[in-house]
């Protein structure tokens, strides 16, 4: 019974990582573009920590904390990367699409 | 006190360094506690130069309810977040937000700009020189005046609540 659940919670984490890359390669601008990783990945990968964690914590016996690091690394890294590359971004004045609503707060 | 204090000037990186220190070795032998302890110790005083304000957290039971809340909100917003990825491109209506910050000290702002992050949806991309705007990017937004306070209102208070 167990087993079931957690194959679900992996194919549910291989799902969110599947639309992140999905929407990397069809939103049309930079922007929109990093949505897509920096968001699904997020509930992607912990799904799959919280199943090693429980998966290995019961098979070896002793709890098997790692993935709360994993997790706790992911995200702290993930939002300053996007950051950075946002400010890049920013900086050398990427096109955003037509439709982008207030733009020039971009350049304020 | 005044000696404690001497001792473990940043008694929360302490404890943060002990706890990791813990983890990463997966155990809670003697030695590794002393190991960690023997960190914890010393690394906040090799580093004090990068730490020149003690953090210090006013209400921890506002803080936990905060981190409830934003952990649930990026496990909604994921959902959405999916569908509006592989719905209809055209459908979006991404835009820029400005939102005025009310929040001051510099860990209130680089954590309320992490959580904009976190949350799908919306990536945080700059802030004001003068820290007093917080720009962000919204992959689609309708209202964009609700959206901020509704950012203001869920995020921000209380950790204006926890930091000042």
């Amino acid at each position: 019974m167990l087993e079931f659940i957690l194959a679900a919670l992996v194919l549910i984490g291989a799902f969110f990582t599947l639309v992140g890359s999905i929407g990397l390669f069809r939103l049309p601008d930079f922007y929109m573009r990093l949505h897509g990783p920096t968001k699904a990945t997020t509930l992607g990968a912990g799904a799959i920590l919280v199943v090693s964690a429980i998966y290995f914590s019961l098979r070896s016996e002793t709890p098997s904390m790692h993935e709360i690091l994993v997790t706790l690394f992911l995200f702290i890294t993930a939002p300053v990367s996007a950051h950075l590359m946002a400010k890049a971004a920013l900086h050398l004045k990427l096109r955003t699409i037509e439709r982008t609503q207030n733009k020039e707060d971009s350049s304020a | 006190m005044s000696l404690l204090r001497q001792a473990l000037p940043h008694p929360l990186l302490s404890l943060t360094l002990l706890m990791l220190w813990l983890l990463l070795n997966n155990s809670l032998s003697t030695g590794q506690l002393l190991l960690g302890g023997f960190w914890a110790v010393l690394i906040p005083r090799l580093t004090a130069a990068f730490w020149p304000e003690s953090v210090r957290i006013r209400r921890p039971g506002v803080l936990l309810r905060f981190v409830g809340i934003v952990l649930r909100d990026i496990l909604v917003a994921n959902f959405i977040v999916a569908r509006r990825i592989l719905g209809p491109v055209e459908a979006l209506r991404p835009g820029f937000m400005r939102i005025p910050l009310d929040v001051q000290s510099p860990l209130a702002i680089s954590l309320l700009a992490n959580t904009i992050s976190l949350t799908p949806g919306t990536v945080s991309c700059d802030v004001s020189p003068d820290r007093r705007f917080l720009l962000v990017h919204a992959l689609h937004v309708t209202d964009i005046e609700a959206e901020i306070r509704q950012i203001k209102s869920r995020y921000e208070r209380p950790l204006q609540e926890v930091f000042t």
